[in-house]
């Protein structure tokens, strides 16, 4: 008898010792995964395999693009250093669990903001940084210069797992079109396969489709259709039960908007410490305790335009530099007639 | 007491271990899903989906249900894998044989085509049809007819599709044959167990599968026609062919690398199976003045399949579980549909991807039991 | 039959069959060999079809007219007894060594003749064989992954390394060979689980974890040094003060990290990819899953049924699952099953998964040949009063082990075969790599070449280790 119990007993200390690491962590703090972040050193971001203008690994493995901004807006206000972000790509297919499992903090991706997203699945949206909509693209060769050319029979390549793969249905049916969905996991394998011809049609954001027109073989032989299907609010995500880190990741969004409506940019931000315009004093951090509701010194916002830039440089370095969209469209101010409105930062 | 003692400790650690990780998972999870907002339910299952699927064997659009995008996954999961069964199986045994000919040449074909494809990985064979071959094909309108009405384009295969009238008739005949087969063999059996005389049952089997439903032709109005695929033009460049069926290149290079891979393990078992009857057997048969033909079928076959038929199982199963790869290339199978587009649409991780394990045991065992029942069935019968 | 016998040759006239019938086989052996080779259609005056099956037909006759029952030429027997015994056989010959024939030149040029090597750029690619430049280009991409170029003499080293401490077993003297089982089971991985963590990673990645797993390890090691009577107490208290010795005081992380300290850059597991990490997984789970299948298979002939009904669960459990669905399991449902905070690396988990899948098979092969032992072994050793434990450890296991070493060596042989699959978590190994390389912009329309390349080297390694495998079951078989 006594035999087993001393066998029970030192099984039991085994298991204790595999558990005691996890049980020390179980402690409720109030913002877990801002202190986690403090703690590792880095903010871990999930992005895109590889979408020029919002995330896109160089062949050194520097990571550009406007999603790939609002980490590093976020690393700058939490660690003090923008380049302090681990870059995890993903498929649309991965992303969430991702998120929900963990893995990333904030899931910067081009992702659409949807109720049943934003309600169902255990995701906070924490805003919108890039306004979008979901259009086609077909070869030039086709002569097919609006979707009312289209007919029964198409076959239109997307990825999986996201709200295009469900809009498309939406449209398809509506105009009573039969067609054949063939969808991959990977934004590349999507490109590739409607490269090669396997597709009549590729399908997926605009602004998706004006970046992965610059990756094909010969991006002038293919044309995006002037037609917009659907409303695709792009923004950053966080995991749901954390309200502090969700409002970290919020404002550091809303900072480098707020900054460009007021013309403070990385390169002028320090002089406007002394401005006379006190919300750019806050801004800037000479004004207030902004900082402190997030558990933040006060020159969070400063060194995110200091070392991201507002909005409009972010948006000028990758996206109209680089071709892909010169025109801001809907992602314009909305004091220069855009739908860019944020609330204030006071 | 002390001995009841022994017996009983060590299962109770076990079991409470096991009690103490799975409760430890729950517990997480409870947690966890409490902690970011997320329902634990099947309720889903009956929303509706909102989703198309591009291959689909029962009727199905995006404003059926979850559970129906689950069983059209299964389905073709199911599809893949029989169409890969029935092809590994006929490839299997042609090459199993042909690694014992005598034939020096069609041995050492028959072995390297083995060797060949038995130590690539699947996944990479995969993509090589897919990705590779399938790839290469020609646009639709620029494809050569293959014997006037087969086209393989880069969009799939275009056969030509049957047109029944009558379908049912001739659906029943057939049906009324193979009864009648079964009762005649079964038939033959006794008389030959009670008279020793043996009944042709073969060419009967034979006449009565082709007669019956001929009859059905000439007497029943039933009538078969084909429909061809045609080209049609959707826009200036871009074409498909309309009519007949069409089988998506994702099936094919599914099917194709399935079937090839799990074809050089069937014929392994099979040269094992013929391998491991006594030569004795085969002596002894024909020196009681058997014929060759009858060797095989009454003597070695039996025997051999005693052995063949385990291993093969394994093999089945694998290719079932295999399939499952389906979701590295397009094909809507039960990983991609459902614990692919759907997971992603409902966020429902753990549901989805338990129902997708539980489905795919189940299949398992379902064909372990039946290989099982036909493995006795075969098993020597003491009388 | 009799009405063409006059055909058939026989020795009174066997010369004039054999000059025919050899004449005729040459010619179609030429028409189909100039046809391949060179391009050059010798019936072209024929209709098509006729000039297509024409080479089949005077083969068959030719091969027909030589064939004879004994000749007394041995080259001709030889023949004759092993590609043309009847008509089928002939037609089956021919087809081949046409199929043989037509295929080289095609395959040649594709291969060799035409494909491309030098250069560094698409543009060299322009003729109509493979480009090898790609592979050249990508190869460090395709063996390492993401990994560093700067960094990867780490792995080079590392795995040099390990095959080095690998082969040790080779050049033990009898008098350490009793130490070997010790080392391969336990220093063995511990090395190499050191080199890869601290070595190839390069930072503290886990530090908790790797706590918690050497001070279990150590604690058991020296356990084994400990008198019986202390035993109870020692395991009562050591493993727990190791634990907290190694986590607060000897690896204190702000204090000493391991892979700073080192000058060594910390490589997130991310990062690694190519055949590298093929390797890294298959070994780990190789050393994982053995231990996990062993004690399944010994719980599945266990004589207490709760533990057997737990075995047979977990063993058919996991072999009714494809794996793909399990790795889908480890990278998106595991994590929920986790406290919050605790997060576990996805290679970590894809080897966990893997291990757990593999191990179900490995206790099904072990379960064979400790099923095949004869019952005598048994008794024999109950009779001379070993208990379980002792009975398995010095009879049963090292005679079972030695029975399945082929079914486990096929295993391991799907377990590498397997480890593409580990696309599913986002992990790049080779296969994974050339994917990515495959959609580059740059390097569009290389598919072919790629999958060609991984082909060669999974071709090389799984056969590799059939024939080891083979030969090992070879000599087992004498043994008995």
């Amino acid at each position: 008898m006594f035999k087993y119990l001393k066998q029970l007993t030192s099984l039991v200390a085994m298991v204790a010792v595999l558990f005691t690491f996890t049980t020390e962590s179980m402690a409720a703090k109030k913002s877990k995964t801002l202190k986690n972040t403090q703690k590792k050193g880095f903010v871990r971001c999930g992005v895109s395999q590889g979408l020029p203008g919002f995330s896109n690994a160089d062949a050194a493995g520097n990571w550009t693009g406007v999603d790939v901004d609002v980490c590093r807006a976020v690393a700058a206000a939490v660690l003090g250093d923008a380049n302090k972000v681990k870059f995890t790509p993903l498929s649309a297919k991965e992303r969430f669990t991702a998120l929900t499992s963990g893995e990333i903090d904030i899931l910067s991706r081009n992702t659409t903001w949807t109720l049943s997203r934003d309600a169902d699945i255990g995701l906070t949206f924490v805003g919108v940084n890039f306004y979008d909509g979901q259009g086609f693209m077909v070869r030039k060769s086709s002569g097919i210069t609006s979707t009312g050319q289209f007919k029964d029979g198409i076959s239109a390549c997307t990825n999986i797992g996201t709200t295009t793969e469900l809009n498309m249905r939406d449209f398809f049916n509506s105009k009573g079109i039969k067609y054949e969905p063939v969808a991959f996991e990977k934004a590349d394998e999507v490109v590739a396969a409607y490269d090669a011809g396997r597709c009549d049609t590729y399908t997926t954001d605009k602004s998706g489709l004006a970046a992965q027109r610059t990756k094909m073989k010969n991006p002038d032989e293919h044309i995006v259709l002037p037609e917009t299907i659907s409303k695709e609010p792009l923004g950053p995500v966080v995991r749901q039960g954390d309200s502090v880190w969700e409002d970290i990741v919020r404002w550091s969004l809303n900072t480098m908007i707020e900054a460009e409506e007021y013309g403070i940019t990385s390169a002028n931000a320090d002089m406007m410490k002394t401005s006379d315009n006190p919300a750019i004093k806050r801004l800037v951090g000479a004004e207030g305790e902004l900082g402190a509701a997030f558990g933040l010194d006060n020159d969070w916002s400063l060194r995110i335009i200091k070392q991201v830039g507002n909005y409009g440089e972010s948006y000028k370095r990758n996206i109209a530099d680089t071709g892909i969209l010169p025109d801001r469209g809907p992602n314009q101010l909305w004091t220069k007639g855009g739908i860019l409105y944020v609330p204030p930062a006071r | 007491m002390s001995l009841k003692l022994k017996d009983i400790v060590p299962q109770l650690i076990t079991v409470i271990a096991v009690v103490l990780i799975f409760g430890f998972f729950t517990y997480n999870a409870q947690i966890n899903m409490e902690n970011r907002g997320i329902d634990f339910g099947y309720g889903f299952l009956s929303q509706e989906s909102s989703f198309d699927v591009q291959f689909s064997l029962i009727e199905y659009d995006g404003s059926h249900s979850y559970f129906r995008a689950y069983l059209v996954g299964l389905l073709n999961t199911i599809l893949v894998s029989v169409i890969g069964i029935i092809i590994a199986t006929i490839l299997g045994v042609i090459v199993g044989v042909a690694r014992l000919s005598p034939n020096y040449l069609i041995n050492k074909f028959a072995a390297f085509y083995v060797e060949f494809f038995r130590n690539i990985p699947l996944l990479l064979q995969i993509f090589f049809w897919y990705f590779a071959a399938l790839r290469a094909l020609p646009l639709p309108q620029d494809a050569e007819a293959i014997f006037g009405v087969f086209f393989l384009t880069i969009k799939g295969l275009y056969v030509p599709a049957f047109i029944w009238q009558n379908f049912s008739i001739f659906f029943y005949s057939l049906v009324a044959a193979v009864i009648a087969i079964i009762v005649i063999r079964i038939h033959a059996k006794k008389v030959q167990e009670n008279q020793g005389k043996q009944i042709p049952v073969f060419f009967i089997s034979l006449g009565l599968i082709f007669i019956l439903p001929l009859l059905s032709f000439l007497i029943g109005g039933v009538k078969l026609s084909f429909e061809v695929p045609v080209l049609k033009q959707l826009a200036t460049t871009s074409f498909i062919y309309e009519g007949g069926v069409s089988l998506p290149p994702e099936l094919i290079a599914l099917t194709l690398s399935l079937s090839l891979y799990t074809a050089t393990f069937i014929a392994e078992c099979v040269r094992a199976g013929i391998q491991g009857v006594g030569k004795g057997q085969k002596e002894a048969a024909a020196s009681i003045g058997l014929t060759p033909n009858q060797v095989l079928k009454l003597v070695i076959m039996p025997q051999a399949l005693r052995i063949i038929i385990p291993p093969t199982t394994n093999q089945y199963l694998n290719l079932t579980k295999n399939s499952s790869l389906a979701a590295a290339i397009a094909y809507p199978d039960l990983v991609l549909v459902f614990a692919g587009t759907a997971l992603m649409q409902t966020g429902k991780a753990i549901e989805i991807v338990s129902i997708t394990m539980f489905t795919y045991l189940t299949l398992s065992i379902s064909i372990s039991i039946l290989m099982n029942w036909y493995n006795k069935r075969i098993a020597i019968q003491e009388k | 039959m009799s009405k063409i016998n006059f055909l058939k040759p026989d020795r009174a006239n066997l010369n004039t069959f054999l000059y025919l019938g050899s004449f005729l086989f040459l010619i179609s052996f030429l028409d189909v060999f100039f046809n391949s080779f060179f391009n050059l259609n010798l019936t072209g005056f024929l209709p098509n079809f006729l000039s297509f099956v024409l080479p089949l037909i005077l083969g068959f006759i030719g091969l027909y007219f030589i064939r004879i029952e004994y000749s007394g030429i041995k080259r001709l027997d030889l023949l004759n007894k092993h590609i043309n015994t009847n008509n089928f056989n002939a037609v089956l010959s021919l087809l081949i060594i046409f199929v043989i024939i037509k295929s080289i030149p095609p395959i040649l040029s594709w291969f060799v003749v035409d494909a491309s090597f030098a250069g560094d750029s698409k543009d060299v690619c322009t003729g109509t064989g493979a480009c090898w430049t790609y592979i050249k280009v990508w190869m460090r991409r395709f063996m390492y992954g993401m990994y560093p170029n700067a960094e990867q003499w780490r792995i080079n080293l590392s795995f040099i390394s390990l095959v080095l401490l690998g082969s040790v077993g080779y050049f033990a003297t009898d008098k350490l060979k009793k130490y070997l089982t010790l080392y391969y089971v336990v220093i063995y991985p511990l090395i190499a689980f050191l080199f890869i963590f601290f070595f190839i990673s390069g930072g503290p990645v886990f530090f908790d974890f790797s706590y918690g797993i050497i001070a279990a390890i150590l604690s058991i090691i020296i356990g084994f040094f400990i008198p019986g009577r202390f035993k109870f107490y020692y395991f009562l208290i050591v493993p727990l003060a190791l634990y907290i010795i190694l986590k607060y005081f000897l690896f204190f992380e702000e204090y000493i990290e391991l892979g700073k300290l080192d000058g060594l850059n910390w490589v997130e597991t991310g990062a690694w990819g190519g055949l590298s990490l093929t390797f890294i997984i298959s070994f780990f789970c190789l050393i994982f899953c053995f231990p996990i299948g062993m004690a399944f298979a010994l719980g599945r002939r266990s004589g207490f049924p709760l533990i057997r009904y737990i075995s047979v669960g977990f063993i058919e459990f996991w072999r009714g699952v494809p794996l793909i669905t399990v790795l889908f399991m480890s990278a998106v449902m595991f994590p929920m099953f986790l406290p919050e905070d605790f997060f576990i690396d996805k290679l970590v988990r894809a080897i966990i998964a893997i291990s757990l899948f593999e191990a179900a098979y490995v206790a099904e092969v072990i379960r064979g040949g400790l099923q095949a032992l004869p019952r005598g072994q048994y008794e024999a050793a109950k009779s001379l009063g070993m208990g379980y434990w002792k009975m398995h450890i010095f009879v049963i296991l090292p005679q079972a082990l030695k029975l399945v070493i082929p079914g486990i060596a096929n295993t391991f042989l799907a377990l590498v075969k397997d480890t593409p699959l580990i696309f599913v978590v986002g992990l790049l190994e080779i296969v994974g790599m050339l994917n990515l390389a495959k959609t580059n912009p740059e390097w569009l329309g290389f598919a072919m070449e790629g999958y060609v390349f991984a082909a060669i080297i999974f071709w090389i390694i799984c056969y590799a280790m059939s024939k080891y495998s083979y030969n090992l079951e070879q000599k087992y078989k004498t043994d008995r």
